[in-house]
């Protein structure tokens, strides 16, 4: 009816064993419109995106392009239709170059030689700004690298409908803007933008209008204007479970401030660690291959955190302190002995976990059961002639599964099926079920919904209260202002700062992380 | 509203090669019943055994069937295959009748000796294979093409390129029958080697590492599981099956014959572990999987061979059957099954629906 509409999705159905992941869903999307699609995990964001894109068959409902039906088999059928995405999880293939992977498997790129190829990589990429080029291999890029490789790569195909999957989960702040200002250039052109994210500013920042998706079914359409934050967030969690959880509310209302009930939380905790001052770890000019030299002590159920640029190094140093990298020098001492730790097993027998960033190749055993995840860890620390019992081992998984409030079908359902969320929440028990006394999670609210996100961080806070230390890594810096005690902040490899008590602001953190201390 | 007892519908995965013993079983029972006739015979000792084809299939896939069981777990862990349990058997046997001949006469001490000695040689050359895939991260076919290609030399050097041959009614009872028991003795053995690695998987948490490492080496690692020594592990275990095998072979012929001793079955091996569901590329593995893909094989070619079809045609119609059993147990054809069972039963459950409304 519109001669603006590019995509309408009209019904759409489809059933997965035992549940109907979406239910007569209805979505619209116009010419030169960038359209945010929120929803919880299991909203049906995902399966209604893979419906778009080929991967999953529709059980019920029809698409249109620009007015004429289509039908979606393939992903080939959708990159011919004029749909490209960009997955949450990055797709490429990391030991190709960047070059063979903006141009692998497109019909127009089978007779263009590599040399060719190669520069129209490079030109693409300098028009996008970028910063690498088409020879270099794609696995020794950074995260964020990839990840607008993959959009370079679809922006290229002349893609009518592109679709944003989490695309900014693992960009710092610089790039993200890099993004959206690529995503504002896109729409200018008349491209219609999906955009798929758990950041809710975010999609203030860029979208025109967003669609609302809960349990599989449409929420509603509405312009960007029209919807206040803090309705959004009633609209994706269902107005009842605001009533459970009316700390969200408070938090969306006033993100960064002092007077929701976490830092309330986090307060009394602080004061405590005042009382209470027994360091657990203490690391002197530790480094790893990956990290330079560092200083690092973390007391008795403190709650800091590593904060700074994606590259800054927060990463690399908390995997040092787990001996995941090859540890290369320094003294370690905990509860003031001198130890030894150069790999994940010495740390772990220490009473440190470590819950990794990329929670796919780090993380979660996917083939294997809920269950078997669960029990990993400990199982590794019990050693080799002691397995853990089939029965112990039910009991475990059930009890963390209540715990945690893990969804899924059963305990024996491989990990890999679930959804991010709950796949972070399966490591979490993971290293809960050894007792660690101090736990490194890095990222552990990456790409995840807001409801578990707020489950993760009061997790943590609980954690701190029962003595347990804990270093928490967000690139969300309200999420560690808020559990945070302290923060370690980094720049260019480098610890460039210390911030606590009043200093624990984020003005004060983003001036530190962008190098004015001065 | 029972969700659970839904999921459980889906194909296991020893559906596959149950159902392929099975239909070679119905096809037998159809083409000739007394296929499957089970006597008592008098053998040449004067022991009452049993007989039939039946009897020969499973005694004859004893060798295979334990290969196949090692086999599956070097796959599980390092995702790749070793090629050269044939040649190593060969050494195995080798080392195995160099004990034997060493003294004058063969007490049941002198083969429990030459036994033990069979397997530390196997379990070093397994080590070694083990060495090049777990430590210096070599592809597991190209490090043990290494063992592969010189094998069998090794073995010749070790009887001094004689094929010495071992009388012993020690050894005959192991290749054939003890006295008083009518079941053949490698078949026990296949017994007694399945129990151990229930045992093993039982007392130790071997399986779950092991999964473990084949799945995602990387979070293994940040598990604190040391994924070079289980790789490692799982070729000396292979090494062991290696050295129990290639004492079943000399033993049937109470003779070692270094160049035709278990010769070819690395790939039928391999494939047993492939028949059983296991995913070639490691990960999740059923050792019981393997074992009756052993049987599978083996009964595929006494089935063959009953049928009178000649000993060269036998491995085309073979592979014939091979095809069909891999095709079959695909991902794609099994998530197309899978997906028409799922239409069926909601198309049931919609009915039961509209019937209780």
């Amino acid at each position: 009816m519109n001669e603006d509409v590019l995509l309408t999705m009209r019904h759409i159905e489809k059933r997965f064993p035992g549940v109907l992941a979406l239910n007569n869903v209805d979505f619209t999307l116009r010419k030169g419109e960038i359209h945010a699609l929120m929803g919880e995990n299991g909203a049906g964001k995902s399966t209604l995106i893979k419906i778009l894109t080929g991967v999953y068959q529709m059980d019920g409902g029809e698409v249109t392009i620009e007015g004429q039906p289509v039908v979606i088999h393939s992903p080939q059928d959708a990159q011919n239709s004029g749909i490209s995405t960009v997955y949450q999880e990055i797709t490429l293939c990391p030991n190709l170059t960047v070059a063979e992977n903006m141009f692998i498997g497109r019909e127009d790129s089978a007779w263009i030689r590599q040399k060719e190829y190669e520069k129209r990589a490079d030109e693409i990429l300098e028009k996008l700004g970028i910063p690498t080029r088409g020879v270099t291999q794609l696995g020794r890029c950074s995260l964020a690298i990839q990840q607008m490789v993959a959009i370079a790569r679809a922006v290229d195909m002349k893609c009518k409908v592109l679709i944003l999957d989490e695309p900014t989960s693992s960009l710092d702040d610089k790039e993200v803007n890099m993004l959206f200002k690529l995503m504002r250039d896109l729409k200018a052109e008349g491209v219609g933008i999906i955009f798929v994210t758990h950041f809710l500013e975010q999609v203030y920042e860029v979208s025109d209008r967003i669609t609302v998706l809960r349990n599989g079914e449409l929420v509603g359409e509405y312009p960007v204007e029209e919807l206040p934050q803090v309705q959004l967030v009633s609209k994706m969690l269902g107005e009842n479970l605001i009533e459970e959880l009316p700390e969200v509310q408070t938090e969306t209302k006033m993100i960064g401030t002092d007077q929701d009930g976490v830092s309330a939380v986090g307060e009394m905790i602080r004061e405590e660690i005042k009382k209470n001052s027994d360091v657990f770890y203490e690391a002197e000019s530790l480094s790893s291959n990956q990290a330079l030299p560092f200083d690092f002590k973390i007391r008795k159920g403190e709650v800091n955190g590593f904060t700074g640029l994606l590259g800054s190094g927060r990463s690399e140093s908390v995997r040092a302190i787990f001996g995941a990298d090859k540890v290369t020098g320094g003294t370690v001492k905990i509860k003031g002995e001198q130890v030894k730790i150069n790999r994940p097993i010495d740390a772990m027998k220490h009473g440190i976990g470590y819950l990794a960033e990329d929670r796919k190749r780090d993380g979660i055993i996917a083939d294997l059961s809920v269950r078997e995840n669960i029990i990993l860890a400990l199982q590794v620390m019990n050693g080799f002639f002691k397995p853990i019992s089939r029965s112990e081992s039910e009991a475990f998984a059930d009890e963390y599964i209540k715990v945690l409030n893990i969804k899924t079908a059963s305990r024996e359902t491989p990990v890999g099926s679930l959804s991010g969320g709950n796949q972070q929440k399966v490591i979490l028990a993971r290293w809960l079920l050894t007792h660690p006394d101090y736990l490194i999670l890095d990222e552990p609210t990456r790409g995840i919904d807001i409801g578990t996100k707020w489950e993760i961080q009061k997790l943590v806070l609980k954690l701190a209260e029962d003595g347990v230390s804990v270093t928490f890594i967000s690139s969300e810096i309200e999420e560690m202002l808020r559990t945070c005690s302290r923060l370690i902040v980094m720049r260019d490899r480098h610890v460039v700062g210390e911030l606590k008590g009043d200093d624990l602001n984020q003005a004060q953190v983003m001036k530190t992380i962008a190098g004015g201390e001065a | 509203m029972d969700t659970k007892k839904k999921f459980n519908l889906s194909l296991g995965q020893l559906t596959i090669p149950i159902i392929a013993i099975l239909i070679l079983v119905v096809f037998n029972l159809i083409r000739d019943p007394s296929f499957f006739s089970i006597g008592i015979t008098q053998n040449n000792d004067g022991n009452s055994v049993l007989s039939g084809n039946l009897i020969t299939v499973i005694n004859g896939a004893s060798e295979l069937a334990i290969l196949a069981m090692g086999m599956t777990l070097v796959t599980a862990a390092c995702g790749g295959q070793d090629i050269s349990v044939g040649a190593a058997a060969a050494i195995a046997g080798s080392a195995f009748v160099k004990i034997l001949k060493s003294g004058d006469s063969i007490s049941v001490g002198t083969v429990i000796l030459a036994f033990l000695f069979a397997c530390v040689v196997a379990m070093i050359f397994g080590a070694f294979n083990g060495t090049l895939v777990a430590v210096f991260k070599i592809q597991p076919m190209i490090a043990t093409l290494i063992l592969y290609t010189c094998g069998r030399s090794i073995a010749y050097w070790i009887n001094g390129g004689a094929t010495p041959t071992v009388q012993s009614s020690i050894i005959t009872a192991i290749g054939g029958f003890i006295p008083g028991i009518p079941v053949p003795t490698p078949v026990l053995i296949v017994v007694i080697v399945a129990i151990i690695f229930k045992l093993v998987f039982h007392f130790t948490s071997l399986e779950i590492l092991t999964q473990s490492v084949g799945i995602n080496g990387s979070a293994a690692r940040l598990n604190g599981i040391n994924s070079t020594f289980i790789k490692l592990l799982s070729f000396i275990v292979l090494g062991v099956c290696v050295a129990v095998a290639g004492c079943i072979g000399v033993s049937r012929l109470g003779l070692i014959n270094h160049e035709t001793l278990l010769i070819d079955i690395e790939m039928d091996t391999i494939l047993a572990v492939a028949i059983g569901g296991n995913n070639l590329g490691g990960g999740k593995f059923k050792i019981s999987g393997s074992i009756i893909g052993a049987y599978v094989i083996q009964m595929l070619t006494i089935t063959l061979y009953a049928m009178k079809v000649s000993s060269t045609d036998v491995k085309a119609y073979k592979a014939i059957v091979i095809i069909l059993l891999v095709v079959i147990g695909s991902p794609v054809v099994k998530a197309k099954f899978e997906k028409l069972m799922t239409k069926l039963r909601s198309g049931k459950a919609k009915e039961t629906v509209k019937g209780a409304e």
